[in-house]
């Protein structure tokens, strides 16, 4: 059996841009099946969250069962199945971090937002994580909000870092 | 953006590119860029795996492995296809090196990669990158869409009957995966837990054919070894370890970064000279010498100690990632073993229940103990409990979390004495941990 994507195209729940980048993806590989993960991520940064209609469309995609990506993406931290907030602020606290003062920053990002851990702001822009190392341990202490760095960090940057994304969440509202 | 550092100790093979924009094509041909190729192609497979053989190069994921003994491993004949896969999911806390080396050179990575699947007879080479890596994904793919548009990826490699094809790939969160079986699982489309050893890798692996898995700074470090020859590169390292090595220096450090410096070179040294010292003219108490999985060293077990995989292995300790993490006096020793220990817990994949259990009851046992409610009998049963992981596991994970508990308990007892009957903790910032 090879299922063909005759009609996902239409009904998908995704961007033309990302069906067009979902339809290179399950050719790219010997088998498909490992173009999962990056689908996945890629349909978690358009729609937000891995919902029912992202899981059920990726196992059409690919051609395995719901339950089988369920099985999958279950195993993946960054994969989540609630929404985030539109500016996800992941706050490495690992030993590297630690030692030059990722728990105060932790804390400050949490006094200045009003939320804890995996908690969401109440207009949806920002959510915060406390996340394991991220891989700039050399510039530590650092964060990702979304994908994007920012490193060697002090407590009194977080009202900066807040209000510049706060900024570029109000002008995406405007352009909408 | 990752600072870039330097010393004058460093020798600059790997990052001599750095900060040179050679992520750019051109500029990277320009430097020098795909010359090692070309006299791959020219000098043929065996060639480079004697030239591999007599670098002294070994495996910068951790284990040391020599890489040209590995890439021999794989049979010359093969019913299935043979691939080469890159393995970039850098995520041993206190290692950052994969990091500069995508952002400043991704050519070196497909350089190398090309040459490794020269050498032991593959088309097919994946680079893995973990997932919070997007941008250095992004760059990695304009480095391979542009390696094609030259002719240097695709059938006729420069113009030659090589041919061969790069497919980057994007994890999504998992310190597991950069096991290397896990790696192929998670490559695969699944859950990345391990497969059982034997069959290795190198016989049956991604996808059932022969797989050469190597770390990305081993690969990136491959086309130097070919341009300065196998026996300069050997020179410039210490005995049995050939060539240099990026040390990620972070933590309670003047001068943090990534140094180049050749193996062998000295940890006191590299701390105080090439680091500057224990940040704000502090005491040194402690350094985690290879990542978080290393066992904890003492001021003074570092005076000679040499950082190569042989000295620091006669150290009790391991080489690891190279990821050099300083830890001063104001530290205490029971939150740092928690703050590991924390990790290795959520990062345990279940499939193997010494490690799936261990990590989480030497979490509970530790949080119970830096809150001021462990006893005597809880320091040696962490102990116990550690000792009982090793070796039980299908996977590295579970020695990972156990040896450096082991380190911390047998190095630091005092400390963990002070914590008892109630006493609070004498450094105590952060009693409760949130990471669950």
């Amino acid at each position: 059996m090879s299922p063909k994507e005759s009609n996902t195209e239409t009904m998908s729940i995704f961007s033309p841009q990302l069906s067009a980048r979902f339809d290179v993806l399950v050719a790219k590989y010997p088998v498909k099946r490992s173009a999962l993960i990056p689908m996945l991520l890629y349909a978690q940064d358009e729609i937000g969250y891995l919902s029912d209609a992202v899981i059920a469309e990726v196992a059409e995609r690919i051609g395995i069962t719901q339950l089988d990506v369920r099985n999958v993406a279950t195993y993946y931290s960054m994969l989540r199945f609630k929404p985030a907030g539109k500016f996800n602020i992941q706050v490495c606290t690992n030993i590297s971090c630690m030692l030059r003062g990722a728990y105060e920053l932790y804390e400050r990002f949490q006094d200045e937002l009003h939320i804890g851990h995996k908690g969401v702001t109440s207009d949806g822009v920002f959510s915060l994580e406390e996340v394991e190392c991220i891989g700039v341990c050399c510039w530590a202490p650092a964060i990702q909000v979304n994908y994007a760095f920012h490193d060697e960090l002090t407590p009194n940057d977080v009202p900066k870092i807040i209000s510049e994304y706060k900024s570029k969440a109000n002008g995406s509202v405007k352009n909408a | 953006m990752p600072r870039l550092v330097s010393h004058p100790d460093e020798v600059k093979i790997v990052t001599k590119r750095f900060g040179m924009g050679a992520a750019n094509i051109d500029k990277y041909m320009e430097l020098g860029g795909y010359e090692s190729l070309k006299k791959c192609i020219a000098e043929g497979p065996e060639w480079v795996i004697n030239e591999m053989k007599s670098s002294g190069l070994r495996g910068r994921g951790g284990a040391g492995f020599p890489t040209g003994l590995k890439w021999s491993f794989v049979p010359k004949q093969s019913a299935k296809p043979k691939y080469v896969l890159v393995n970039g999911d850098e995520s041993e806390p206190g290692t950052c090196k994969d990091h500069l080396i995508f952002l400043h050179d991704p050519h070196a990575v497909i350089e190398g990669t090309m040459i490794a699947g020269l050498a032991i007879g593959a088309k097919t080479g994946f680079i893995y990158l973990r997932g919070e890596y997007r941008y250095l994904l992004e760059i990695t793919e304009k480095a391979v869409a542009d390696a094609y548009e030259k002719g240097i990826l695709g059938k006729n490699v420069l113009g030659s009957d090589f041919e061969f094809n790069v497919i980057t790939q994007s994890g999504a969160g998992a310190y597991e995966v950069g096991e290397e079986s896990a790696l192929m699982e998670s490559l695969e489309g699944k859950r990345g837990v391990p497969r059982i050893k034997p069959p290795f890798p190198a016989v049956v692996g991604l996808y059932g054919g022969p797989t050469v898995i190597n770390n990305a700074e081993t690969i990136a470090s491959v086309p130097h070894v070919i341009s300065m020859g196998g026996a300069a590169y050997a020179a410039v390292g210490s005995e049995r370890n050939g060539g240099t090595r990026l040390f990620g220096l972070s933590g309670h450090v003047e001068r943090p970064g990534i140094y180049e410096l050749p193996m062998g070179y000295n940890l006191k040294k590299m701390i105080y000279e090439v680091g500057g010292g224990v940040r704000g003219g502090r005491k040194l108490k402690a350094v985690v010498p290879g990542g978080s999985s290393t066992p904890v060293l003492l001021p003074e077990e570092i005076e000679n100690l040499g950082m190569d995989f042989d000295q620091v292995g006669k150290a009790g300790s391991m080489l690891g990632s190279g990821g050099v993490v300083v830890i001063d006096d104001q530290t205490c020793m029971v939150e740092f073993a928690l703050r590991t220990i924390s990790f290795y817990a959520h990062e345990s994949c279940g499939w193997c229940i010494p490690c799936r259990e261990g990590t989480d009851w030497l979490k509970k046992s530790l949080t119970r103990f830096h809150a001021g409610f462990g006893t005597e009998k809880d320091i040696d049963n962490i102990q116990y409990l550690a000792e009982n992981m090793m070796g039980r596991t299908f996977c590295p994970l579970g020695d990972a979390a156990a040896m450096p508990t082991i380190g911390f308990v047998k190095k630091f007892r005092k400390e963990f004495e002070d914590h008892l009957n109630g006493k609070p903790c004498p450094f105590a910032k952060h009693v409760e941990l949130a990471v669950v």
